[in-house]
């Protein structure tokens, strides 16, 4: 029940910006997304923080409920993030963002589209850096970088 | 409408990698990609299909995110994530990096040539736009820094044949540059985009700019003139530019790319959502408020975000494009009956 309502919560505050694709989505298959969302979640939890020895998951930076997924088409789906990082800092909670995107984009089977946001009001600048790790071309270079490359690595290694 | 755009061929560009940009050389002979694997492959058409001439790898150290040809046809530029831009001089099927433009702070994230053949741009996330002058024994000078915009800037193009040039940027805007005395300055800034600006392109006239953005929309300006007909105010000698028309509610996600077909005026858009999209203008309608018709969609044009198109400039109909998943295609356009 705390699931449902945590999607639908969000779910009405991103109806707009994803212009009516989300209700249709939404109410066909739950059960498909749930699935889905879950298979997300399995690969994200396991992230470790950049700062702290813990996971993504032991420090509550994401939860299950945080993960949504729409079907876009056939066999291809949305994912949406909204991560809560530990401390307001910028450049922890790009680097969380960055590191969500990178594992995704090599652990996750299916087709899809992500995007990734700090969920509302847990940080000061919360749009500039959802701008940041939204755009493409930014994260490319940025995994460019070696020593941003290293500290993500780092972050995204599956555990032993 | 899926009938608009045939498939001609696809080729896996950039294998293992994202395919960034492409570009026709003026004679449209010949075609030059870029990608994530810091390669430039120059491609031509071999019977059917395309094959690749030529690799050129050893020039950046990072992504080679765009490439240009200068207007004779024997140099190509390329913008790196390494900082860098490349020119590179032809020699038959051979391409040697001749010089090497230092001087951004870090990505490098477009190039253009002026149609004269003697001025070059750059911009670069480090906010700049920089105007570069090249003489006739191939030495290349910085003549202006430009800091316009506020944040990182996506691309630079020039007018087809004024020398005004023109940027995109993260921060939303458009700018328009021209050279006053010795400098150069920005005479304009086009707002109306809700999101980063990606890519620009002129009309064949250089009347009108599209712009794409991660707005979803793509926006057509004009330039106004002083003294203008249309009464549209102007600031002393400066043309003004308005937006005279949006394309919203076509595309679902980011639109990386825009390309205003020289010969036949159609208008190509790349899109996050794997999908090629060309708009014609309706012929009736005013040229200050235009209406443009989606005539071609072709969902899944590759399996990835399509990150450019590309009209070829000599053989009309014939688009390329290239996408995230290191793969280009090449298509005949053909506009539908009864438009």
């Amino acid at each position: 029940m705390e699931q449902v309502s945590g999607l639908l919560s969000w779910a009405l505050s991103r109806v707009l910006w994803l212009s009516g694709r989300s209700e249709r989505g939404a109410a066909r298959q739950p059960r498909i997304m749930e699935e889905k969302a879950l298979e997300v979640y399995d690969i994200i939890r396991t992230i470790r923080d950049p700062e702290k020895p813990n996971t993504l998951e032991e420090l509550e930076v994401v939860t299950e409920s945080c993960v949504e997924v729409k079907e876009i088409h056939e066999e291809d789906y949305l994912v949406i993030i909204r991560f809560t990082p530990t401390v307001p800092h910028c450049s922890l909670a790009t680097l969380i963002g960055l590191c969500l995107r990178v594992k995704l984009q090599r652990c996750l089977p299916f087709k899809h589209k992500l995007e990734i946001y700090i969920s509302e009001g847990t940080h000061s600048t919360e749009e500039d850096i959802n701008k940041q790790i939204n755009d493409k071309e930014r994260v490319a270079a940025a995994m460019e970088n070696p020593n941003l490359r290293e500290i993500v690595e780092q972050c995204v290694i599956e555990p032993d | 409408m899926k009938d608009s755009l045939i498939l001609l061929a696809r080729v896996p560009a950039h294998p293992d990698s994202r395919c960034w940009f492409l570009a026709w050389n003026p004679t449209g002979t010949l075609l030059a990609s870029c990608g994530g694997d810091r390669s430039i492959r120059i491609w031509g058409k071999e019977g059917d299909g395309w094959v690749c001439k030529s690799v050129l790898a050893e020039g950046h150290q990072r992504t080679v995110r765009k490439v240009a040809w200068s207007p004779c046809g024997n140099y190509l530029a390329s913008a790196s994530f390494d900082a860098t831009t490349c020119i590179w001089k032809k020699n038959q099927d051979d391409f040697e990096c001749v010089t090497t433009l230092e001087g951004h702070e870090n990505e490098v994230k477009s190039v253009a040539w002026a149609p004269s053949g003697s001025l070059l741009a750059t911009c670069s996330r480090d906010k700049s736009v920089w105007v570069w002058e090249v003489d006739e024994e191939d030495e290349y000078e910085c003549v202006s820094v430009l800091n316009s915009h506020t944040q990182d800037v996506k691309h630079v193009i020039w007018h087809p044949s004024q020398e005004l040039l023109a940027s995109a940027s993260y921060d939303d805007t458009v700018k328009l540059y021209r050279e006053e005395e010795d400098d150069w300055v920005c005479y304009a800034t086009l707002e109306g985009h809700e999101s980063t600006v990606w890519s620009l392109s002129f009309d064949p006239s250089g009347q009108r700019l599209a712009s794409c953005s991660d707005d979803r929309t793509v926006r057509i300006w004009r330039q106004y003139l002083p003294g203008n007909e249309q009464g549209v105010v102007c600031n002393g000698s400066d043309p003004t530019w308005k937006c005279i028309c949006t394309l919203s509610g076509f595309h679902s996600r980011t639109v990386y790319d825009v390309s205003w077909c020289h010969l036949t005026g159609a208008l190509a858009t790349a899109c996050g959502d794997d999908a090629i999209r060309v708009f014609e203008e309706d012929p009736s309608s005013d040229p200050q408020q235009p209406s443009f018709s989606l005539t071609a969609h072709l969902p899944q044009a590759h399996s990835q975000d399509v990150n450019c198109v590309a009209w070829n400039p000599k053989e009309p109909g014939l688009l390329a494009s290239c996408s995230d998943d290191g793969e280009m295609a090449f298509w005949k356009y053909q506009r539908p009956e009864g438009l």
